[in-house]
Formats: C-alpha cells, structure tokens, sequence
C-alpha cells in the first residue's frame, strides 16, 4: 500500500513537472510576451485557419529574423540587384515551408558598428562590412494592421533596423478554383514575390510601401493549398509591406483560408 | 543634293502629318449628316444629294446614295430604320425663303443591299417665301427620357424651330405649332446629357471657302422646347452661344455638328471643314473627339504622332521599360555645400546612348513608373498609314524614342514591349480621346481591351471602363 502510495505521488509529481516544463517551453516561445514592443503591431497566431481581413489582405506570415545586408541608399534596388539579392534559390527545390521556431544558418554580410565619436561620418564613406555567420529564426506571426511592419519586427524583437533582408512566408488553402486573379503588393522597400516557387512580381526602386503598387500577370488559384513566399529589401527608414489578392475588377478575394 | 533631301524629308514629315489628322479617301462633303453605322460601315450624307461610305471610319469614299437633292441633310437609326431628313429650297440671295424640310425611311444604308429603298418623303415643315424662318438644315433629335422625335431646322434667315415627329411614321404629330428656340444659326441639332438638352448650331459666315467664318456654338436647356442658354446666360433666341469648335491652323469653317457616341465616355463629333489648306481648300469631312467640360460640350484635338510621356491616370506614373535604372552622374549639389559665386553648368539629359547597353536583347516588360524623362520612358508614336483607321482616328506604333522597341499587346490580355516592329495588330494603337480630356489607348488585336494600370506599377489589358482612372492615360508632349 506504501509502495503504491509513493508510485502515485511519484507520477503526479512527474506530470506535475511535464506541464509545468510544457507551460515554461510555450512561456518561451511566446514572441510577443517575450517583446512587448510588438504587441502594437503583431499577436500570435492562433491554431484556427483565418481569411483575408476585409480589404483582402494576409496578415498570417512566418518572418525570418533580418539577414544583415547594409545599403546607405535605397536607390540601388535595380531589378537586376534585386534578381541577384532576393531571388538566390532559397524557397525553390527542397524549400519547406518553415515553423515557428525553425532555424536556419547563413553567411551574411554584417556592418561594423560606426564610429560616432567624432561625429557623424562624411556622405559617401561606405561603413566597413564583414562575413558573418549567424543563425536566424522564423516567427509566425499575425499583423493587427493590414501592412506586416518588418522595422518594428526587426527592432522589436532585437535582431536589427536597418540594411536588410527580409522573408516573409505563408500558406493558403483554395477551396475550389478562382480564375482572372493577381497577386498585388506594396512594399518599403524593395522586393519580390513567388507563389509556389514561381516569380510573380518585382517591385523595384526605392519603393513606398502603397497597397497595390505592383500586380502580378492574370492567375488561376488552383484548388488547394499554395505557398506564398516573399523577400522585401530595405536600406535605411521604414519597411513594411502589404499582400492580397484582386480580381479582375481590382476588388480584394476573400474565400481561401491562411493555414497556420 | 543635301537640299533636296531636306525638302523631301519636310514633304515626308507634312504628309504623315496631314495624313494624322484628317480622314483619307476623297472625303469631299459639306453639311455630313451624322454619322450612321450599318452592317459595319460608316455613312454620312451631304447637301445636292449622296454622301459618303467607310470602311473604318477613317478612310472615307463617295457611294453613299440619297435622292432629293436639296440641302443640309441628317439621319438617325430607330428601331431597324434608318431615318433621313432633307430639305429642298430655293432660297438664297437668288430667291426666296420657301422651304421644306421632308423625311424618308430606309432599311439599310447600305446601296448594294436588296433592302436598299427609300420610302416616298413626306414634308413635316415648311417656310413661306418672306417669313422669318428658312426650312431647311434638318437635325433629328429623339429625346431618351421620353422617345419623343424632334427635328429642329432653320437658318440666318431668322428662327430656328422645332417640329415634333412621329418615330414611327416620321410625319409631323398633328396639332403641334412648331416653337421658335434660336435665332440665325444653320445646321442645328439637339442632344442630350445628364438632364441637359442641347441645342448645337452653326454660326459665321458659310460657303466662302477659305475664307468662311463658320464655327459651331451651343446653348442648353432643361427642357426639350428651351430656353436655350449659353455660358454668359444668353438665350440662343437673342443670338447667344457658347463656342464648341472654329477654325485650324489650316482647315476653317466649322460646320453642321452631328454627334456619334462610341462607347461610353469616348464621343466623337462631325463637321465640315469649309476649306482645307492641305487638299485643295475643298470642304471636307471632318471628325474630332467630343470633350465635356463643366456641362460643355468642347471639341477634342486631333492627335498628333510625336514623342510622349504616357502618363496614367490612375497615379500620375509614366508607361516605361521594366530595365535597370540607370543613374545619372551628375554630382550631388546640396545648396549647404555649395559656392553661391560658382558657375552655372548646364547638364544634358540622360542619352539613349548612355543606358541602351544596359537593356537586355529581346523582349522587355513594360511598367509604369515615376517620371524622369529617362530614354527608356520616352514613347514616339507614328502612324502606320496601311493599317488603315477607326471613326476619327489612325492606328499608331508605340515605341521607344530612336529604337524599334514596340509596344505589344498578348495574346492572354497582356502587354509587352517587342524588341522590334512586326505590323501585327497587336503593335498597332487605337488613340481615342475620351469626354474628360484623358485618352484610351486600344490595341487592333482585342478591340473593347485597352491599355490599363491593373496597379500602380502594372500595365496590361482590362476592358474599357470610362469610370475607372485605371483605363485612362495622358500625353505629354515631349
């Protein structure tokens, strides 16, 4: 009977210790309790498929921390830079679409901190840059505004504010087929824009983020599930973007689900 | 020898002008009924009987056939029948003010069709010999609020008026005294706009040739029978009227206003030139957009080929090669750092020459995007004169200044830029101006689709809508 006694207090300890590690491992992954910076900008997601929002727009993405990639200008993001830069194969091939928490290391090119001692330095010393291998992790996000804010993503969490990169992820599911539609977006700055692997628009330039700037060619939505992916580039100031799809006569689409 | 080139060059660059801007064929007419479409060509009938056919609406040739003779005819489609007013006279300095103003009925327009047959004409109004009114110049007006048939008719020979017809018969509705509306006009005719009616006539001086002052005024009423009054509040009864179109730099005499509606939002409006400079001073068949502004209707210029920014509506960005920008090296002058005693210099701007090796060969997206007055945003528009034309206009090829990059319309509603001039229809540009000042541009190879800003940065093919900014581009001359 003592022996079974201290068996019973022995399991409900161990379970006691389960939930409490589960309930401390989702206390960590929790971004938004983590950074209450974000809390204006972003919640997290719940488990639930959601729609577009009213104005057709996708506020569920899986972020990946910035990659460091300093430019002083904005003014560089020719197409070709951006076809160089943003289009380098990384959600084409074996490319699965990431978790939150999922972790991926690169090469990046990293700014030294700038001397400001002597004050700001003089228009046109490029800072000194290096090689820097990191590990960045993606988060799964959703806006509480229709544009993603990337900066307060990027400084909210800590990983960085100007002179980078950005990925952007998401996966609709498409309940029967929807003809004659595009894929329209606006970004701060530049950026790029597949659906399931293929190219649907570049927005080039020193971009503002405006909500259809830039469409891409007419497309029929496929039952099913289809992979959004994205890549925004910004040198110093805002950045931010915003996506939906318009059909023919510009208005939002609204019936397909956005998966966690 | 050198000399001789340049004079060739000049006489090449006046024909295509000439060729731009005023309808082809022999299109020799005075006082064109408006113009009617029938079985997919275009007719329009004179003063002394027949008139003129086309094809396209650019290219115009006489065959056209209404007997009657006499003067300053017109015609509208009712139902499946096309109705013809005409009127025979012997007034003028030589004689009287007798006259009659008569209508007949035909099936088709079309003189090769066996339907071809006028109906016996039938007088619906006449003038005595002195009175204060000359009953010719018919203009047939059917009001769409009621379905009620007007003509108004008269000339400077004292008042316009106005007879209610029939539409089913053409004949005068009997009892009606036939109201006095305007005062020494020729040529008038009524239409209507967002609860306005309108009351078009000619006024100056008729068939001296070059010399005629003739031009096209307007007043306006909220009722069928007037008052009809101008901008500065005269009544078309005390001789007011608010311009609509005179004279060219080489055609003058505007005359005998007849309105076609082509699609909503793009009208066009006929008339003679007394005289045309560039064809032997002869009246001729004339054809411009109808403009309105603030609830006046405005005559539209004649396009002309050139070098363009083609500006959107939609947000004010220029049509463009999606390539490379390509900066200019010019260095940064920020006023702070600057020697207000240093020199001006003068910079050129940027060269095809210095961007064109950035292009990639072959096939270009076009985009839209802000205006810098970069090569790869500077449009020339020529016209391709065997493409033949639409009511008014010619077909041009779009494409980049000093290249034979050529815009292209797809096959899946799309646009491009070709990396060369093919002469397909799908390089060949519709230019119409439309009422608000603003231009559609429609490719040959999907008429009803035109050139449009499906986002701010996107051009491709949608179908016209006069109600979007999307469908709407201007030229700005460069």
């Amino acid at each position: 009977m003592k022996h079974l006694f201290r068996t019973l207090v022995l399991v409900a300890a161990l379970a006691a210790a389960a939930s409490f590690t589960a309930d401390a491992k989702k206390k960590k992954t929790d971004l938004i309790e983590k950074y209450p910076a974000l809390a204006p900008y972003f919640s997290t997601p719940a488990e639930a498929a959601v729609q577009p929002d009213e104005l057709g727009f996708i506020r569920r993405w899986v972020l990946l921390e910035p990659i460091s990639k300093p430019n002083r200008t904005n003014t560089v993001f020719v197409d070709s830079y951006i076809r160089e830069n943003l289009d380098n194969g990384w959600n084409k091939g074996d490319f699965k679409v990431p978790a939150d928490g999922d972790k991926v290391t690169m090469q990046v090119e990293y700014q030294k901190p700038v001397d400001m001692t002597a004050g700001r330095p003089m228009w046109g010393v490029e800072p000194e840059t290096e090689m820097k291998k990191v590990k960045l992790t993606w988060h799964a996000l959703d806006s509480k505004l229709f544009n993603v804010k990337l900066y307060r993503y990027a400084v909210g969490t800590e990983t960085g504010r100007y002179g980078a990169i950005f990925r952007a992820v998401t996966v609709i599911d498409v309940p029967e087929d929807i003809e004659n539609v595009r894929l329209a977006v606006g970004s701060n700055s530049a950026s790029m824009w597949w659906i399931d692997g293929e190219e649907a628009l570049i927005l080039s330039g020193d971009r503002r983020m405006v909500m259809d700037d830039g469409a891409s060619k007419r497309l029929t939505l496929k039952k099913g599930r289809h992979v959004i992916t994205g890549a925004v580039i910004n040198g110093p100031g805002m950045s931010d973007f915003c996506v939906r799809f318009i059909d023919e006569n510009g208005n939002p689409v609204h019936n397909y689900n956005i998966v966690k | 020898m050198k000399r001789a080139i340049k004079l060739i060059t000049l006489a090449a660059s006046a024909l295509v002008s000439f060729s731009a801007m005023a309808q082809e064929g022999k299109p020799w007419i005075h006082d064109p009924s408006t113009i009617m479409e029938c079985d997919g060509k275009y007719y329009t009938f004179g003063t002394g009987g027949g008139g003129l056919i086309s094809e396209d609406g650019w290219n115009w040739n006489p065959g056209a056939v209404r007997p009657g003779g006499g003067a300053a005819p017109d015609a509208i489609k009712i139902g499946d029948r096309y109705l013809v007013a005409y009127s025979a006279t012997g007034g003028g300095l030589g004689g009287g003010h007798a006259g009659r103003v008569l209508t007949m009925w035909n099936k088709t327009l079309d003189p090769n069709s066996p339907d071809f047959k006028y109906t016996e004409a039938i007088e619906v109004a006449h003038s005595e010999m002195d009175e204060d009114c000359d009953a010719i110049d018919a203009g047939l007006f059917m009001d769409p609020t009621t379905g009620r048939l007007y003509c108004t008719y008269g000339t400077y020979f004292g008042f316009i008026r106005m007879v209610e017809l029939d539409p089913r018969t053409g004949a005068k509705v009997e009892g009606t005294v036939d109201p006095n509306i305007a005062i020494d006009c020729e040529a008038t005719t009524m239409i209507y706009r967002d609860g306005w009616y309108y009351l078009l006539g000619t006024h100056g001086t008729c068939c001296d040739g070059v010399n005629s002052t003739y031009n096209i005024v307007v007043g306006r009423s909220r009722n069928v029978t007037g008052p009809f009054v101008d901008n500065m509040g005269r009544d078309m009864i005390a001789g007011g009227g608010k311009m609509v179109i005179d004279g060219d730099d080489r055609q003058f005499g505007a005359g005998h206003f007849g309105r076609y509606i082509e699609d909503e939002g793009i009208e066009k409006m006929s008339f003679h030139w007394e005289a045309d400079l560039d064809r032997s001073a002869r009246s001729v068949l004339a054809i411009r957009p109808i403009l309105w502004v603030n609830g006046w209707p405005v005559g539209g210029e004649a396009f002309k080929a050139g070098t363009y920014e083609i500006s959107s509506v939609r947000r004010g960005y220029a049509l463009e090669l999606a390539v490379d920008f390509v900066r200019q090296n010019i260095e940064r002058r920020g006023g702070w750092r600057m020697d207000p005693n240093e020199p001006i210099v003068v910079h050129p701007n940027q060269k095809l020459e210095d961007v064109i090796g950035t292009w990639p060969e072959g096939e270009i997206p076009a985009r839209i995007g802000d205006w810098m007055n970069r090569p790869h945003q500077r449009w020339t528009l020529t016209v391709v004169p065997e493409a033949g034309g639409y009511v008014g206009g010619q077909y041009y090829k779009i494409q980049i200044e000093g290249t034979d990059k050529t815009l292209a319309a797809t096959e899946d509603l799309d646009v491009t830029v070709a990396p060369a001039y093919d002469g397909s229809d799908a390089q060949l540009w519709r230019i119409e101006q439309a009422v608000d000042g603003t231009y559609r541009i429609m490719p040959k190879s999907t008429p009803g689709y035109v050139l449009t800003s499906v986002a701010d940065s996107t051009p491709s093919l949608a179908k016209w809508d006069f109600n979007s900014d999307n469908c709407k581009w201007n030229f700005i001359a460069k």
